[in-house]
């Protein structure tokens, strides 16, 4: 999993709330048996419309998605973040998550950020007018700063460590392997085995 | 304070535990299959990650497999593109692979036990609800997601927090006509799709001692639709009996240490369960369900319950919301629902025992006009075994089609699929809306009954043919 540190990028102002994993990616996508390669299924539906803000050519190359309340709600999809990061997000800001997206967004890297609504139509109407307006997303200092707006935000101290060290669940628990060594050192040997080795 | 079986399996396996944090448990066993892996082999490669165990993981192909012309390329591309991406994986990667076609190919869950893996006192993961399955050994066994798959490949263990233990004690003798599956179903309705949340299950009492290890599998199978975390049983002479010869048994000195230790794992007396359920046996018939979630379900002398009937507002709801949908009337005798369609099979039901019970039923009798009966074992083993013991023949005889084996209509991903608006009687786990195709409309029965109602075209149970007795090649 990449680091988070601070990332600084241009933004999608993305005005709808209770946007579901449905949305963000239909399920048809999931037949798909690879983690990448979900970017053309992001917002699939809307993608039809050339006016939607995501096909905007001054949006072109932006990183940082700013989302109405109760972003990522439904099914339990991880493809979710996998599309948002195929994409190219690095961080999505909204007032409210879905627990379950949440939880899968800052596995896999992608910083879920929670503003204030009231920050969250600063950030709107800032990039709305100016597309080529920067939101910087700070882990370390846990703040966002844009034109004109600074914002703390919140995120448990495990989260934090483990985005700003780019550890996964996977890299976290290999910490440990002397502990699953000396375990596998110790196992009886009639416990079963699929094959010779 | 003594341990719940439970807990003592889930003690053995701690690799690391630390204040506020999940424990980390050793896995003994992974077992994979095309659906949920793909991704999570996917993971590996992008982060330059080997699986850490291949001597403890085993791969098969189930969910996409074709029952029909299997030597011919398969049609569906999805499907075929999962089984070739399995392949390609468990190739790269090493793993042990048991594609269509192998002669250990077949349902996950019902090769782990089959080979002797699933052993008591292990712990045993897949990507899979129903790995519940093999809690019937006395393992402890859990249906995990892709990203839970990708770690255990990568680690060999996972983060877990403890569960809870509830004791399901089912007291008396089970009647003659009653079978495992009737007694799961009736304890899913009595509890609830939800009320097993959070709880390993341990399944206990006489009733429960006295079944066989398949029976055993059907009842741990269907933990999951109560919503419970696993099910276990107890291991005990049955349980060695069962394993004993098999390809992966311990052999010589260690078959005796692991008898030794398998012999440990019961709950102790002063254990305390987080929560206790009794059934009394004795009062239980076969048993079948009415609507879309395994939890609605009713003895087969009962009737269509009428919605009204629920005080609980959510429920109610629920009730016309599946009356609704499975095209039934409130009131109507469930003995009246006519089905199109019989499946035999699955991880709940597709094993030797399950298919023996199913052709006794059918033998010497005709599948009724405008219904089709499927047969699919299990596993290319049970297929194997069922054709050795002429079962086969039994089941065409009578107008049955006999299939190859894999998951097929349990859940429709291959073309064994209900059309809209059809009805079906299964020996499968999930009556869903859609699970068996768009629009089909499942009833979730027992072996027995699944034969029985494939003679008379109506929900049966075989004391219903017993005034009817039919001779051979009528
Ligand atoms: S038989 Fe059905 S329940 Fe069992 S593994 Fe296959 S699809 Fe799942």
């Amino acid at each position: 999993m990449e680091a988070f540190t601070t990332h600084t990028g241009r933004a999608v102002p993305l005005r709808r709330s209770n946007v579901d994993t449905d949305q963000i990616i239909p399920a048809h996508w999931l037949k798909k048996v690879t983690r990448d390669g979900f970017e053309d299924g992001l917002f699939e539906a809307w993608r039809k419309d050339p006016q939607f803000v995501l096909n905007r050519p001054e949006r072109q190359g932006a990183t940082v998605l700013v989302a109405g309340p109760d972003f990522g709600t439904g099914s339990s999809r991880e493809h979710a973040v996998w599309a948002l990061q195929n994409f190219g997000f690095k961080t999505v800001v909204s007032s409210r998550f879905a627990d379950i997206f949440r939880g899968n967004s800052l596995k896999n890297g992608l910083l879920t950020v929670v503003l204030d609504q009231k920050v969250v139509d600063a950030l709107w109407e800032l990039t709305e007018s100016d597309p080529q307006a920067e939101i910087t997303v700070d882990l370390r200092d846990r703040q966002v700063r844009a034109q004109g707006i600074t914002a703390d935000f919140e995120l448990d101290e495990n989260a934090r460590w483990r985005l700003l060290n780019g550890l996964d669940d996977i890299s976290i628990t290999l910490r440990n392997e002397p502990d699953i060594a000396a375990y596998e050192a110790k196992r009886p040997s009639y416990k079963p085995r699929t094959v010779r080795v | 304070m003594g341990r719940t079986l439970a807990e003592k399996v889930w003690d053995d396996h701690v690799v690391r535990r630390a204040e506020g944090e999940p424990d980390l448990l050793f896995i003994d066993l992974h077992l994979l299959h095309e659906v949920t892996s793909p991704q999570a082999f996917d993971g590996l490669r992008q982060a330059g990650r080997q699986v850490r165990r291949l001597d403890l993981t085993i791969a098969t192909e189930d969910h996409n497999t074709p029952t029909l012309d299997i030597d011919k390329p398969i049609a569906d591309p999805v499907s075929r593109a999962q089984l070739e991406t399995l392949r390609k994986n468990c190739a790269d990667f090493g793993v042990r692979l048991h594609p269509l076609g192998d002669v250990e190919q077949g349902v996950v869950h019902v090769v782990g036990p089959q080979l002797g893996l699933t052993q008591p006192g292990t712990t045993v993961v897949c990507g899979d609800s129903h790995t519940s399955t093999h809690g019937a050994f006395g393992a402890l066994a859990f249906g995990i997601g892709t990203s839970q798959v990708e770690h255990v490949l990568a680690t060999q263990t996972l983060p877990m927090a403890r569960p809870k233990t509830m004791a399901i004690t089912v007291d008396g003798e089970l009647p003659d006509d009653v079978t495992a599956k009737d007694l799961i179903l009736a304890i899913i309705a009595k509890i609830g799709t939800g009320g097993g949340q959070g709880y390993v299950l341990e399944y206990r009492g006489p009733a429960i001692e006295k079944l066989s290890m398949e029976a055993r599998m059907t009842i741990c199978n269907m933990s999951i639709e109560a919503g419970a975390r696993a099910g276990m049983i107890a291991p005990d002479k049955t349980t060695f009996d069962y394993i004993e010869g098999r390809a992966h048994a311990p052999r010589g000195e260690d078959w005796d240490a692991a008898v030794e230790y398998w012999k440990t794992l019961k709950t102790d007396e002063d254990a305390v369960f987080d929560a206790e359920v009794y059934i009394d046996a004795t009062t239980l018939a076969p048993f079948v369900t009415w609507g879309t979630n395994p939890g609605q379900g009713a003895p087969l002398s009962a009737h269509v319950p009428d919605p009204a009937s629920y005080e609980d507002a959510s429920e109610r709801h629920a009730a016309e919301k599946a009356l609704e949908y499975m095209g039934l009337t409130a009131g109507q005798p469930l003995r009246d629902i006519k089905v199109d369609t019989v499946f035999v099979g699955s991880c709940t039901n597709g094993r030797i025992e399950d298919l023996r019970a199913a052709a006794s039923i059918v033998e010497g009798r005709k599948v009724a006009d405008g219904v089709r009966m499927l047969v699919v074992p299990g596993s290319v083993r049970v297929s194997l075994q069922a054709v050795a013991e002429g079962l086969d023949k039994v089941f065409t005889a009578a107008g049955a089609e006999w299939r190859h084996a894999g998951c097929s209509m349990c859940l429709g991903m291959n073309p064994d699929q209900l059309a809209p608006g059809e009805r079906s009687a299964s020996t499968s786990n999930r009556n869903f809306e859609g699970r068996q195709g768009k629009g089909g409309r499942t009833h979730l029965v027992s072996p027995q009954v699944a034969a029985a109602t494939a003679v008379t075209g109506h929900l049966a149970s075989p004391a219903d043919l017993s005034d009817a007795p039919v001779t051979a090649g009528v």
